[in-house]
């Protein structure tokens, strides 16, 4: 039972990491960022390769890995998106789509991942937690505790700052925004910067508690990420936080109490596609055109 | 002509029959799906089971194959009905995962190592294998195009494409949006199925990761590629796509690296694929031919 609650606990933070960045780029660009996938494996990836080939600990290796990956996420905006916001809807999905594919086959080359898996067995340095029943291994102290850092700073920068006031303004009315004097191009580059660096943040600690690291690590994942802010209605941050968990627990809740009778990868996506059907704009969302 | 062209071109027919099928929802009916290799999926799946483990035979597992996708389709096309835009590629990706994971789980489809022994078409007492497989892939190739030519002159095809261009306008001038999704899904996973039936006869095997994600995206890659929205377009991409990486062995190790960036690039300067409307491409054969390049469609 306590097993199961950290379970959940964990799996939620874990969703919540990915989600945010994904709602976060389609509230301000409308794009379905499906590349985020291929974002969070590179994060793993260089993760793995700073702690492996420099020797630096787990703390400066995760430091390294937000770091490329939001430098990452910009240029999937400058070199990508940018150029065909204007077109119809389904013209940056592509884009991102054509992106992810490169991504993760690019990783797959035998000079980066490799078609195999490796591992990755850094020790975070944190304690294991033991509070009566309640027990929690030092990783997943991490991924909780980096969660929650993470997701105030979040929280503090859009609520808080004149920053958070442009991209919530972006992603309402991205022409009004501008010519209030909103400096759109630099609200965007800095949103996608935090964004990415956090799918960055979930590749290596996804990677560290499941001891892996290899090329396709972000389909299934982000794909879940993509259930969670549907749940939460696609755009909204508090709400993707929500959904994150109740997705979490609905997932592990199935399959530890029903069996594994069906993966638990393909039990989100058929809750994805009831939501869909009975509410179309998601849990939470507003109505969108 | 020997055998490994012969597979090779008989493979390139099979995708022309997924990318014609794909062309209808996205290109014609404006509803874009990255899981249209899921219901190539259920066809050769459905095909594998008929033969195998029922022993029916030719054109009754075909069949069964196109009215399984049909109606799988149609009940894809319900979501489509009341979800738009980036919602219904959610729901498509998730269709692709869910798919996969009834194969890979579900015993009487042979979990994980699929169905193995999937013999040959045969039509009184002829077997269907190589240059006769291709040959009765092409007539395939051929009655699907005829018949998509034909259905997009009906007004059929006039509602579909009025629905791609405004959905709310095709509803206050009469159109019934909703039975004309439907239909659409329909006789596109139906042709999806067909391909996958076929493919599953050439193989002579089906597994379950043949029909993933990526393979949803290398379909959509063939029509885009093309050019969505017109006839001829994804038979070229299909050709390109399918054809290419087996002639030059580096770029079948780089194909999906090749792919993504292909599509970004072409999304970004020449957005209606190679031969779309206003593309580089018809345009310059619109000057070499005048008066033919603008009527071919």
């Amino acid at each position: 039972m306590s097993l199961t609650v950290a379970n959940i606990l964990v799996t939620g933070c874990l969703y919540t990491l990915i989600a945010i960045g994904l709602t976060m780029v389609y509230g301000m660009l409308r794009v379905l960022h499906i590349v985020h996938a291929g974002v969070f494996a590179v994060g793993a990836m260089v993760g793995l390769l700073v702690f492996q080939a420099l020797g630096a600990g787990f703390w400066l290796s995760l430091l390294a890995a937000m770091l490329a990956s939001g430098v990452m996420g910009v240029a999937i905006y400058h070199l990508g998106y940018r150029w065909v916001l204007d077109a119809p809807r389904g013209t940056p999905l592509i884009v991102s789509i054509g992106l992810f594919i490169a991504v993760q086959s690019l990783l797959e080359r035998p000079f980066l991942l490799g078609p195999d898996a490796s591992s990755f067995d850094a020790p975070t340095g944190l304690s294991a937690l033991e509070i009566g029943d309640f027990a929690m291994t030092s990783i997943q102290v991490t991924i909780v505790l980096s969660t929650a850092v993470v997701g105030l700073a979040v929280w503090y920068i859009l609520a808080r700052t004149r920053l958070g006031l442009g991209w919530r303004a972006l992603s309402e009315d991205m022409n009004m925004a501008r010519s209030l004097g909103v400096a759109a191009e630099r609200a965007i580059a800095v949103n996608m910067f935090v964004g990415s660096a956090m799918a960055g943040l979930a590749g290596v600690l996804i990677a560290v508690y499941e001891n892996a690291v290899y090329a396709h690590m972000g389909s299934v994942v982000a794909y879940k990420a993509f259930v969670v802010v549907v749940l939460g209605g696609l755009g909204s941050v508090p709400g993707a936080v929500a959904a994150a968990f109740v997705l979490a627990t609905v997932e592990i809740g199935i399959s530890t109490w029903l069996g594994s009778f069906f993966p638990r990868d393909a039990i989100g996506f058929a809750v994805l596609i009831l939501i869909l059907l009975f509410m179309p704009t998601g849990l939470m969302g507003k109505r969108l055109d | 002509m020997d055998g490994y062209l012969i597979s090779v071109a008989t493979f390139i027919g099979i995708w022309m029959l997924m990318s014609m099928s794909l062309n209808l929802l996205v290109g014609y009916a404006g509803q874009v799906s990255i899981g249209h290799a899921a219901f190539f999926g259920i066809g050769a799946y459905t095909t594998a089971y008929c033969t195998v483990k029922l022993g029916l035979p030719f054109p009754v597992d075909l069949l069964a194959a196109m009215v399984v996708t049909g109606i799988a389709g149609g009940f894809l096309g319900l979501p489509a009905l009341r979800v738009r835009h980036d919602f219904l590629v959610l729901a498509t990706i998730g269709i692709n995962f869910i798919v996969v994971a009834i194969f890979q789980y579900t015993p009487a489809l042979g979990g994980a190592f699929g169905i193995v022994g999937i013999p040959p078409i045969r039509i009184a007492g002829v077997e269907f294998l190589e240059l006769k497989m291709l040959l009765l892939v092409l007539a395939f190739v051929a009655l699907v195009f005829g018949l998509k030519a034909l259905l997009l002159r009906t007004w059929f095809g006039v509602r579909l494409v009025a629905i791609r261009e405004d959905e709310e306008a095709a509803a206050a001038i009469g159109i019934n949006v909703a039975s004309t999704k439907i239909w659409a899904f329909v006789i596109s996973c139906g042709v999806a199925g067909l391909a996958g039936s076929l493919y599953a006869r050439q193989l002579a095997s089906v597994f379950p990761e043949s029909f993933g994600f990526v393979e949803s995206v290398t379909v959509l890659t063939m029509v885009v590629l093309g050019g969505a929205g017109t006839l001829v377009g994804p038979l070229v991409g299909a050709i390109i796509i399918g054809g290419l990486p087996e002639y030059l062995r580096p770029i079948k190790e780089w194909r999906y690296v090749i792919y993504g960036l292909v599509l970004v690039l072409l999304m970004i300067f020449e957005r209606d694929g190679l031969l779309g409307k206003e593309s580089r491409l018809r345009r310059l054969l619109a000057r070499l031919a005048p008066g033919r390049g603008t009527a071919a469609r």
